[in-house]
C-alpha cells in the first residue's frame, strides 16, 4: 500500500542565503523532489524606470549603476550608448576604447563572482569565493582608480567618460591582463575537474535550445544551450568590430555549460583587453554635450553583451530634458522565466544550483 | 591496572570501597569533560583560524592575541541571549535535543585510551560500545529537527536519520576489519596490538571508516543536514543562546570523538617513538582534524541521492570486500609478514577504487514529475 504524501511547500526566501538579494522561491516539494515552482519578485522593487522620467538624461546615469549592482559600468554603458544613439552623439576614439576596456574588466569581474557563489550554492563552503573574490578586489581597485569608486562608478557620461584615466592605472591593468590568464587556469585546475563538482552540475537543469529562444533567454545561459548570439558579434557597438575574439558555446545547456561558457568567456575577456590596450589611441575623452540634453522626438533601444546577457534600454524622447519613457530589458528576469523548466523533477539542492547557474541579481531583476 | 582503578585502591585507605569507588569515577569524568571542552575549544579555534588561512584571510585575530578569546567573547555572547522556543514547536523535545545530542559526544570518551592504562573503564566490548553511543546523537538531531516546527529543520532531520542509517553500515564493517586483526574490541588491546598503524594493514578500511566518519559527524562534503545553502542551517535554525551553543558544541564534540577513534583504530593510538604517548596522542587526533578541515575547505557538497548511492553503491560493497580479505588473510596466512600484507592490501585498495571510481558515476537524479 502506498503511503499518501501531502505536498511540501517551502518558501525559499525572501531571506536566505542563497537568494541573491530578495527573491521568493515558492517550491512545492515531494520528499526532496521539487515538484512544482513559483516565482514571487518584486521585493526589490524601487521604480527606477519611473523616477527616471522625472529626471533628466545625465542625473539618470546613477539610476542605471543601481540595477545590476555587481556590472554597473556596463549598466552605465549600455545606457550612454542608448542616450547617444538617441541624441546622435559622437564620441572621441580614446573613449570608446575606455569604455571597452572598462566593460571587459566588468564582465570579468561579474563572472568571477557568478562562480564563486555558484561553488558557494554548490556546498564549497566559501574557500573559491574568496579566491575568486581576491581577484574581484583587483579589478575593483582599478576601477576606484579611475573614478574613484567601488560598486556604483558612475564613470560613464552622455558624450564620454567622467575623467580620463589616471597615469597609474594603465601599468596596473596590463598586470592585472598579463597575470589573469594563469589565474584563470588555476581555477579550472580547482574546480573544472572536480568529481563533485561535475556530478552535482554535468547533466543538471537542461534548458533545451528551443526553449532557450523561446524564453527569450540571452547572454551565457543562451550560448550554454547552444546558440551562438553575441550583441557583440552580431550587432556590434563601439568598437567591438575591431577586435578578434571568439563566442564561447556550449553543447547540453546544463548548468555546467553556463559554469564553463563563464569560465571560457573570461579568457575572451582578456584577449579584448590585451588589443584594446595595445590599440588605444591618445587623444581627449569628451565631446560636448550641452548640459540640459534635450534630444529629438523619437525613440530608440540600444543595447549591449551585458555579462548577464542582452541589456537594453529603450527610450523615447518628446524633446523635452527628461525621458519620456525609460524602459529596462534587464536580462536576468527573462533569464529567470525559464526557471520552472529546468528545476521542476530536480532535487531541492539542485534548485538552489539552477537558480545559481542563472547569474541573477535581484536589483536588476525588481528594478 | 588502569590509572582510575589505582587512585581507587589508594582512596580505599581512607574511606569505605564504595566511596572509593564513587569518587574515583567522579574525579576521572570531570577529567575527561575537561579534556573534551578544552580540545573543544582547540578544535574551534584552529578551525577558524586554519579555515582562514585556507581562504586566503586571516580569521578571528582581534580578541587577544592572535584571537584566542574569540571563543569566550562568543560564548559570553550565547550565554547572555535569550532563548526562544518556537510558538508552534514542541517544547520539551525541543528542549532536550541539545542535551541528547551532547551528552554522546562525551560519553564515548569512557573508552578512549589516552595512554597505556589511562582509560576510564578498559570495556571488553570497547567498538561495540562507541557505535552505539554515537548513533544515539542521531535521535538528538531528529528531535531538534522536529521539535522545532520548521520546515528546513524537518528536512534536515530526515536527511540526518537517512545519513547516520546509511553511512553506519560501512563504517562498522571497516571497524570489523580492525577487530579481525587485533582479535579483541577493547579499544586499549587494539591500541597494544598495533605494532604497525592499522591504516597500513588496511587501506581501504581506513579510507572507509575516515568518509563514513565524516558523513556520520556530518562533515564537509557530506554536510547535507546544514547545508547553510539550501536548508539554511538546517536543524539548528530554530535554536538560539546557550542550546545553540550546546548543538554547536556537539558538532565538534562529535569531531573530536571521530577523530579519537579513528587515531585509536588506525594510527596506532598512544604508541609512537620519542615522544610522551599523550602528545603523540594528541598528535595524531590533531592531524584528523586538519583532514576534515582540508576536506571541508575544498570540496562541494553532495546532493542527497548521490550520498545515498554513495554508501550503499561504493562504501559498502568496498567495506565487504575489504572484510572478506582481511578474514581471509587472518585465517589462512595468519604468519605472513605484514610487510606482505601490507603491499597486497595497498594494491587491492588502489584497484577497487579506480575500478569503483570508473564504474559508478555519481550523476542523475532526475525524476518525472
Amino acid at each position: 500500500m502506498a503511503l499518501r504524501t501531502e505536498p511540501f511547500v517551502l518558501n525559499i526566501g525572501p531571506q536566505h542565503p542563497s537568494s541573491h538579494g530578495l527573491f521568493r522561491l515558492e517550491v512545492t516539494l515531494d520528499g526532496e523532489v521539487v515538484t512544482g515552482l513559483e516565482l514571487v519578485l518584486g521585493y526589490l522593487h524601487r521604480g527606477i524606470e519611473k523616477l527616471a522620467e522625472g529626471r533628466t538624461y545625465i542625473q539618470n546615469i546613477p539610476l542605471t549603476d543601481r540595477l545590476d549592482y555587481l556590472a554597473s559600468m556596463t549598466n552605465n554603458f549600455a545606457y550612454v550608448l542608448a542616450v547617444e544613439k538617441l541624441a546622435g552623439i559622437e564620441v572621441p576614439e580614446r573613449t570608446e576604447y575606455l569604455r571597452v576596456i572598462m566593460a571587459e574588466l566588468m564582465r570579468i569581474s561579474s563572472h568571477l563572482s557568478f562562480i564563486g557563489f555558484l561553488l558557494n550554492e554548490l556546498g564549497a563552503y566559501f574557500t573559491p569565493l574568496f579566491y575568486m573574490f581576491r581577484e574581484r578586489e583587483k579589478i575593483l581597485d582599478l576601477f576606484e582608480m579611475v573614478c574613484g569608486q567601488r560598486l556604483t562608478y558612475n564613470y560613464m557620461r552622455i558624450g564620454g567618460v567622467s575623467q580620463d584615466i589616471p597615469e597609474e592605472f594603465l601599468p596596473a591593468v596590463k598586470r592585472f591582463v598579463a597575470e589573469m590568464p594563469r589565474l584563470v587556469d588555476e581555477y579550472e585546475q580547482l574546480l573544472s575537474g572536480n568529481e563533485i563538482l561535475l556530478a552535482r552540475t554535468k547533466g543538471v537543469g537542461i534548458l533545451p535550445r528551443d526553449k532557450a529562444i523561446n524564453a527569450s533567454a540571452s547572454g551565457p545561459v543562451l550560448r550554454a544551450s547552444g546558440v551562438k548570439w553575441d550583441i557583440r558579434k552580431v550587432d556590434p557597438y563601439s568598437v567591438y568590430d575591431r577586435f578578434d575574439f571568439e563566442v564561447p558555446v556550449g553543447s547540453v545547456g546544463d548548468v555546467y555549460d553556463r559554469y564553463w561558457v563563464r569560465v571560457s568567456e573570461m579568457r575572451q575577456s582578456v584577449r579584448i583587453l590585451e588589443q584594446a590596450l595595445k590599440q588605444l589611441p591618445k587623444g581627449e575623452v569628451w565631446t560636448k554635450v550641452p548640459g540640459l540634453l534635450r534630444p529629438l522626438r523619437g525613440e530608440v533601444y540600444g543595447h549591449i553583451e551585458g555579462p548577464k546577457g542582452e541589456l537594453g534600454f529603450y527610450l523615447v524622447s518628446d524633446n523635452s530634458i527628461a525621458p519620456y519613457r525609460f524602459h529596462i530589458r534587464p536580462p536576468a528576469l527573462l533569464n529567470l522565466t525559464a526557471l520552472k523548466d529546468m528545476v521542476v523533477g530536480w532535487k531541492l539542492a539542485d534548485a538552489i544550483v539552477i537558480f545559481g547557474s542563472l547569474d541573477t541579481v535581484l536589483g536588476e531583476v525588481d528594478r | 591496572m588502569t590509572l582510575i582503578g589505582q587512585f581507587r585502591d589508594w582512596l580505599i585507605n581512607f574511606m569505605p570501597e564504595w566511596a572509593a569507588y564513587i569518587v574515583a569515577f567522579l574525579v576521572g569524568v570531570v577529567a575527561i569533560i575537561a579534556f573534551v571542552l578544552v580540545m573543544i575549544i582547540v578544535f574551534i579555534y584552529l578551525e577558524r583560524r586554519l579555515i582562514g588561512r585556507f581562504q586566503v584571510r586571516l580569521g578571528p585575530n582581534r580578541c587577544g592575541p592572535e584571537g584566542i578569546f574569540q571563543l569566550i567573547a562568543d560564548s559570553i555572547k550565547l550565554l547572555t541571549k535569550e532563548d526562544i522556543v518556537p510558538a508552534k514547536g514542541d517544547f520539551w523535545v525541543h528542549f532536550l535535543a541539545p542535551i541528547v545530542t551532547f551528552a554522546p559526544a562525551l560519553m564515548v570518551f569512557a573508552v578512549v585510551p589516552f595512554h597505556k592504562g589511562v582509560v576510564l573503564t578498559d570495556l571488553d566490548v570497547g567498538i561495540l560500545y562507541v557505535v552505539a553511543i554515537s548513533s544515539i546523537s542521531v535521535v538528538g538531531i531528529y528531535m531538534a529537527g522536529w521539535g522545532s516546527n520548521n520546515k528546513y529543520s524537518l528536512i534536515a532531520a530526515l536527511r540526518a536519520v537517512a545519513q547516520a542509517i546509511s553511512y553506519e553500515l560501512p563504517v562498522v564493517m571497516a571497524a570489523v576489519g580492525v577487530i579481525l586483526i587485533a582479535g579483541s574490541l577493547s579499544l586499549s588491546k587494539i591500541v597494544e596490538a598495533q605494532t604497525i598503524p592499522f591504516f597500513l594493514l588496511q587501506p581501504l578500511g581506513f579510507f572507509i571508516f575516515l568518509l563514513g566518519s565524516m558523513a556520520e559527524i556530518n562533515r564537509s562534503p557530506f554536510d547535507l543536514l546544514e547545508a547553510e545553502s539550501e536548508i539554511v542551517t538546517g536543524y539548528n535554525m530554530e535554536y538560539s543562546g546557550m542550546k545553540f551553543g550546546l548543538l554547536y558544541l556537539s558538532e565538534y564534540g562529535h569531531t573530536l570523538a571521530a577523530s579519537c577513534i579513528i587515531t585509536t583504530l588506525f594510527l596506532g593510538g598512544w604508541q609512537g617513538p620519542l615522544l610522551p604517548p599523550f602528545l603523540w596522542f594528541l598528535i595524531k587526533v590533531l592531524l584528523v582534524f586538519f583532514v576534515f578541515l582540508w576536506v571541508r575547505s575544498t570540496v562541494p557538497r553532495l546532493r542527497v541521492d548521490q550520498l545515498m548511492a554513495f554508501a550503499w553503491k561504493c562504501l559498502l560493497p568496498m567495506a565487504l570486500i575489504n572484510l572478506l580479505l582481511i578474514g581471509a588473510q587472518v585465517l589462512w596466512f595468519p604468519k605472513a609478514l605484514p610487510w606482505g600484507m601490507m603491499v597486497v592490501n595497498f594494491a587491492v585498495a588502489g584497484i577497487l577504487i579506480l575500478l569503483w571510481s570508473r564504474l559508478f558515476a555519481l550523476g542523475g537524479g532526475r525524476v518525472e514529475v
